[in-house]
């Protein structure tokens, strides 16, 4: 297979915009192709990660409209949806496009528009992925996070300023990110006097609702060196799924598509957990860092709240985890999300981080769609 | 409260037209003869359309003669705790199927609340 290289990235502002999807992601696109110095009309491939603009917005076919906006035709066109994981699937469909020599140049863009719904609204858009026997008892992605939490602080004996601590570090991340939608530090008090959202678990446990886009461009790695002098590999990408029913799997604080797209994702890249120098996961709540730390071996099980008490996630930690600020503080434009993790490893690899900059060779995202029905892990190494 | 028995002995609440290992279902089960133990709970404040708030949920486990079956659902009381022992009530309308943004028509809207024992 062709290695595959990324040669530009892009994110807008994240947060309450007045764009609606087709700008956002007309925005990101042509940022993008700017970033990477390359016309429009050499896109090959063009994908679009996206979870539910029919259902937000009522438009649908957003990827010809993109192509039209970017003036890509006759690119061939694709929306990827895998719910908030559509960025991560976009992704591998990219880095498959390019790998199997179908397509010599991808461009790869995520977005979502959220914010003119209310957030019960938007909230049972997302709900809606859940089984029947869940959606009818009012189940959301939240709670579904507050029942994971309390079994996880049970049964470890984990303290609940731990959580706080990830809400703490990554609003103080994404004060050093220009494109985040909170640019505020917390205290660990602000986050525990919170309002209680789904018990235990409090407002600032909580990713807010975002609007959004961000934007990758592909090509082999034996071409990238013809336009940038700096790029990133993407040496290792592979996605899993779990049960549909949330409450049917072994253990409810493990997600067994976080273990086996990871598993194979370090395989695909001949890497390990100690070899990553930064991660970018995906904090939806704050109790989904813990399980992701654990279920990508960084932590053994039950431990990997220690790693939030004791700094070790901390930009200066032996680990920094969502340097961006995460999905918490960065924002969570659905089918933005995975391509935006890609972006914030993009930047550090090739050293365009600025404040936040790990100074990292070797970087991996997860992006977690549902409670980890489905998740896309990849890896990705300066070039 | 219907769960599938299947062909390697696993059971599932709800049921499925295969199994965890793809063996098709061959018996049901009546949940409701059954107690259940609390696994972890949590009250969501803030809920979508159509659901009452504050809601109480639970993921609860029968044993099923030795068979370990969850369940997820609605808690008649936010008063429980990890390990408490519930049993299933009937409830007419979980959820009101008019107001979320799934077609009222694409399922069913009544099932079992969990009361503790």
């Amino acid at each position: 297979m062709t290695e595959v290289a990324v040669i530009g990235a892009s994110m807008t502002q994240f947060g309450e915009r007045d764009a609606w999807i087709r700008g956002l992601l007309a925005e990101a696109g042509r940022a993008c192709l700017d970033d990477a110095g390359v016309n429009s009309d050499e896109v090959e491939h063009l994908y679009v990660a996206n979870m539910a603009s029919g259902e937000f917005e009522g438009r649908t076919g957003i990827q010809n409209a993109l192509v039209s906006d970017l003036a890509a035709t006759p690119a061939y066109t694709q929306r990827v949806d895998q719910t908030s994981a559509s960025g991560g699937a976009g992704i591998y469909a990219a880095w498959q496009s390019v790998a199997s020599g179908a397509a010599d140049l991808t461009l790869l863009v995520g977005g979502e528009k959220m914010t003119h719904r209310t957030t019960g609204e938007s909230t049972d858009v997302i709900a809606t992925l859940t089984h029947p026997v869940e959606y009818k008892h009012g189940v959301t992605l939240p709670s579904f996070a507050g029942l994971a939490a309390r079994l996880y602080l049970d049964r470890y004996n984990a303290p609940r300023e731990s959580l706080a601590e990830v809400a703490v570090k990554n609003h103080a991340n994404g004060a050093l990110n220009p494109h985040a939608q909170f640019q505020r530090e917390i205290d660990v008090e602000t986050a525990l006097d919170s309002p209680m959202v789904a018990d235990p678990l409090r407002l600032y446990d909580f990713c807010p609702v975002t609007d959004g886009a961000a934007a990758l461009l592909f090509c082999p790695v034996d071409r990238a060196r013809a336009y940038a002098d700096r790029f990133a590999v993407v040496s290792g990408v592979a996605g899993a799924t779990d049960t549909h029913v949330v409450h049917e799997r072994a253990d409810p604080t493990t997600m067994g598509a976080v273990v086996d797209s990871g598993e194979a994702a370090f395989e695909m890249a001949g890497r390990d957990p100690a070899d990553v120098d930064v991660a970018e996961l995906h904090d939806m709540f704050t109790i989904l860092e813990f399980l992701q730390l654990e279920g990508l071996g960084f932590a053994a099980p039950g431990e990997a709240w220690r790693m939030a008490t004791e700094g070790r996630t901390a930009l200066d930690g032996d680990l920094p985890v969502n340097p961006s600020g995460g999905l918490k503080s960065k924002g969570h434009p659905l089918g933005a999300t995975g391509v935006a993790q890609a972006y914030e490893l993009y930047v550090q690899l090739v050293g365009d981080a600025g404040e936040r900059s790990v100074g990292a060779d070797v970087g991996l995202a997860c992006n977690v769609g549902g409670f980890g029905n489905c998740v896309t892990t990849t890896v990705m190494e300066a070039g | 409260m219907e769960a599938y028995r299947y062909a390697d002995g696993t059971i599932t609440y709800p049921g499925h037209p295969v199994g965890p290992d793809g063996s098709e279902p061959v018996a049901t089960i009546d949940l409701r003869e059954y107690i259940a133990e609390v696994l972890t709970w949590t009250t969501a404040s803030v809920s979508p359309p159509g659901v009452r708030e504050p809601n109480h949920l639970a993921i609860v486990e029968f044993d099923v003669d030795g068979t370990p079956v969850r369940a997820i659902g609605q808690l008649t009381t936010g008063d429980v705790a990890i390990g408490d022992e519930v049993r299933p009530v009937y409830c007419d309308q979980l959820r009101d199927p008019s107001a979320g943004i799934r077609e009222a028509d694409s399922q069913e809207w009544d099932g079992y609340r969990f009361k503790p024992v």
